[in-house]
């Protein structure tokens, strides 16, 4: 190991320390190491953004539009030069009579994306879940076919086109927000939070795990790397 | 010849080799061209797309045990160079070219190529591997055919797969619309409480009792995500409370679209409340666009500033339960909402109140009461009763069907009602 990865590797265990010292208390270190923290992030998106969107999407798109009328995506080299009016647009607001400006450009943005999503989220969170939704309630064709022994072969067999349509439809009752919770609709609605929650819990157990993974990750960096390098040295 | 296609490998295509040597053996009759100086490719823009195919079609070339493989080539001038692009198995006679660039002119043509000539191209497994393979310079025996073009791949403006999502969305749409008329004309639109809602005045009230700030996070998500518009208007409605209770708020950004959008919210807000010189710039503030330091950074403002409530609304990731557990940590009350399925488990554990997914959209509507939110949120639940039913009707045909499989006319209807959700 150089002395620059000995160095690098100290400055990464350290910054990781100091990070984690948050859990005793807020102290000086951790006030270090977050304002490290900041400034780097901050600049390197900003050069990530320059460098990744700035220049080939806009600079290189409008000084190319004449050898090159259409982007790889098929879209209108010259359409970038309506982006870099709304860009501009938005950076009249450090002109104080001109920031009204701005709202045009936000407003742009707002709308398309409403538009955009409107389709997207009509497709993946409604029409496909209903597609996959729709199932016999129980599916007598495909019960000789049902795999899986004991327990969970039993309710794949019998329960869980069941289950499915119930927790999808309770669900909706739930998220009905033109009539009260009371009732027989009420009840509907309280089984169907109560499938959420179930969903909810095995979800934290899973994400809970995922996250101890991330933890014993930066452990073993600490014990299989930076403790070994302090008596190592550098060569 | 027949023979040595049965012996062949079954590798991946080895099935299509097994077909082509059953259709020599048995006599099969593969249209033969009249005149295979005429055989010709038909190349035309793929319809129904946003230009960025091309279909090719042509006739079998027969007969099969000898001419087994095709190949597609491409060119920019009819006169050359032909560049294969794909290798086509025999018992296809089409091919769409996915690669076309929205503009650009093609001349394609096709080649048969010979039983021995495709044995070696097969060698290889893939297609890609193949095209190497299975170059011009090696075909002996290739029979082209014309050049087919120019044709170029275009956008159209209607895409006629997807025919059922535009009805859907047009029903939607006259629903969302017609109850937008309602709330305008001044009926008043019945929307059930919600709990995490009610309590938003409770928290801020406690603030301003304690002397203390309010902190509000938009989420990490830039102006394109619905949910950070969804929390900038639930952020309206709090800036107006805290404008008339003289509270201090604290809103840390980690997008520059969304600091613009928060500031000007906040000054309409406190303009609204009747206290506009009481709004400053600095209630808003920039942090980075990097999520963990963008937590380091809230989660230093929590344990400094100590704010008495917390409100999370917008699209949360893997901050959700850090912040949360900060602000647990800090006593603060805490308001959550995001559509973000796998962070609704952590906010549901760690904060007061939690508004579960559409809530979120719900809360906006109902605490702005403009008439189109309103009206949307109504539609929306036009389209809930629809989906509701859809899934009985749909379920009942198929149980039915299961239980009665001679009658087809069930299979028939349920599959019709599974069209009209197909997503193309």
């Amino acid at each position: 190991m150089n002395v620059s990865d000995w160095l690098a590797l100290q400055v990464a265990a350290l910054l990781t320390l100091g990070i984690v010292s948050f859990l005793y208390k807020d102290n000086p270190i951790y006030k270090i190491c977050e304002s490290i923290f900041l400034g780097v992030s901050a600049g390197y998106w900003f050069t990530v953004l320059f460098w990744e969107n700035m220049v080939p999407k806009l600079y290189e798109n409008i000084s190319q539009a004449g050898s090159r009328p259409y982007t790889e995506a098929g879209v209108p080299s010259l359409l970038y030069v309506v982006a870099l009016i709304l860009g501009i647009m938005m950076l009249l607001r450090l002109f104080p009579k001109l920031g009204w400006m701005s709202r045009w450009p936000l407003s742009v943005v707002v709308g398309a994306t409403a538009g955009l999503w409107f389709i997207t989220y009509m497709q993946s969170n409604a029409l496909s879940q209903l597609r996959a939704t729709l199932l016999p309630i129980l599916d007598f064709q495909a019960m000789d076919a049902a795999t899986g022994t004991g327990l969970s072969g039993w309710f794949n067999k019998y329960l869980g086109n069941l289950v499915i349509l119930v927790g999808t439809s309770t669900g909706l009752c739930y998220f009905y927000f033109s009539k009260e919770h009371k009732g027989v609709f009420g009840g509907l609605a309280r089984v169907g939070i109560y499938f959420l929650m179930v969903t909810f819990g095995a979800s934290f157990g899973y994400t809970v795990m995922s996250r101890m993974s991330l933890l014993l990750g930066r452990i073993d960096f600490m014990i299989s790397e930076w403790w070994p390098s302090l008596f190592s040295g550098w060569s | 010849m027949a023979l040595t296609l049965f012996g062949v490998v079954l590798n991946r295509t080895g099935w299509v080799w097994l077909i082509a040597g059953w259709a020599a053996l048995a006599g099969v009759a593969i249209a033969q061209p009249a005149d295979m100086q005429m055989w010709s490719v038909k190349a035309q823009d793929r319809p129904s797309d946003a230009g960025d195919a091309v279909q090719l079609f042509w006739s079998p070339i027969a007969p099969a045990a000898e001419f087994i493989c095709y190949i597609v080539q491409r060119a920019p001038a009819a006169e050359g160079p032909f560049e294969t692009i794909a290798t086509v198995v025999s018992i296809d006679t089409q091919y769409v070219d996915a690669a076309a660039l929205t503009g650009d002119v093609y001349f394609y043509r096709v080649a048969a190529l010979d039983s021995v000539e495709a044995g070696a191209a097969d060698q290889t497994t893939s297609p890609a591997d193949s095209l190497s393979a299975a170059s011009p310079a090696r075909t002996v025996d290739t029979i082209y055919t014309a050049v087919a073009g120019p044709v170029n791949s275009t956008a159209q403006w209607f895409n006629l797969r997807r025919l059922n999502q535009f009805l859907v969305i047009i029903i939607l749409s006259a629903a969302i619309i017609y109850f937008i008329s309602q709330a305008r004309s001044g009926k008043q639109l019945y929307v059930r409480k919600i709990a995490g809602l009610q309590a938003m005045e409770e928290a801020i009230g406690r603030a301003t009792e304690m002397g203390r700030p309010i902190l509000f996070l938009p989420g990490i998500h830039d102006m394109d995500d619905v949910q950070t518009i969804a929390g900038l208007t639930i952020l309206a409605r709090v800036a107006r409370t805290v404008a008339e209770y003289e509270t201090t708020l604290n809103v840390p950004v980690s997008r520059s679209l969304v600091m613009t959008t928060a500031r000007e919210t906040i000054k309409e807000a406190y303009a609204a409340a009747g206290r506009p010189d009481s709004y400053n710039d600095n209630m808003v503030h920039y942090v980075t666009d990097e999520q963990f330091g963008y937590v380091a950074a809230v989660d230093g403002i929590m344990m400094r500033q100590k704010p008495a409530t917390c409100l999370y609304m917008g699209a949360f990731f893997a901050e959700s339960l850090i912040v949360a557990e900060t602000g647990a940590e800090i006593g603060a009350i805490q308001i959550a909402g995001t559509a973000q399925p796998a962070q609704l488990p952590f906010f549901v554990a760690a904060c007061d109140y939690t508004l579960i997914g559409e809530e979120l959209f719900a809360a906006s509507a109902y605490l702005s009461g403009e008439p189109r939110q309103l009206g949307s949120l109504k539609g929306q639940d036009v389209g809930k009763v629809m989906a509701m039913c859809a899934l009985g009707l749909g379920a009942a045909l198929l149980t039915l069907h299961s239980l009665v499989p001679g009658w087809p006319i069930l299979a028939n209807m349920a599959d019709w009602v599974g069209k009209v959700f197909q997503v193309r």
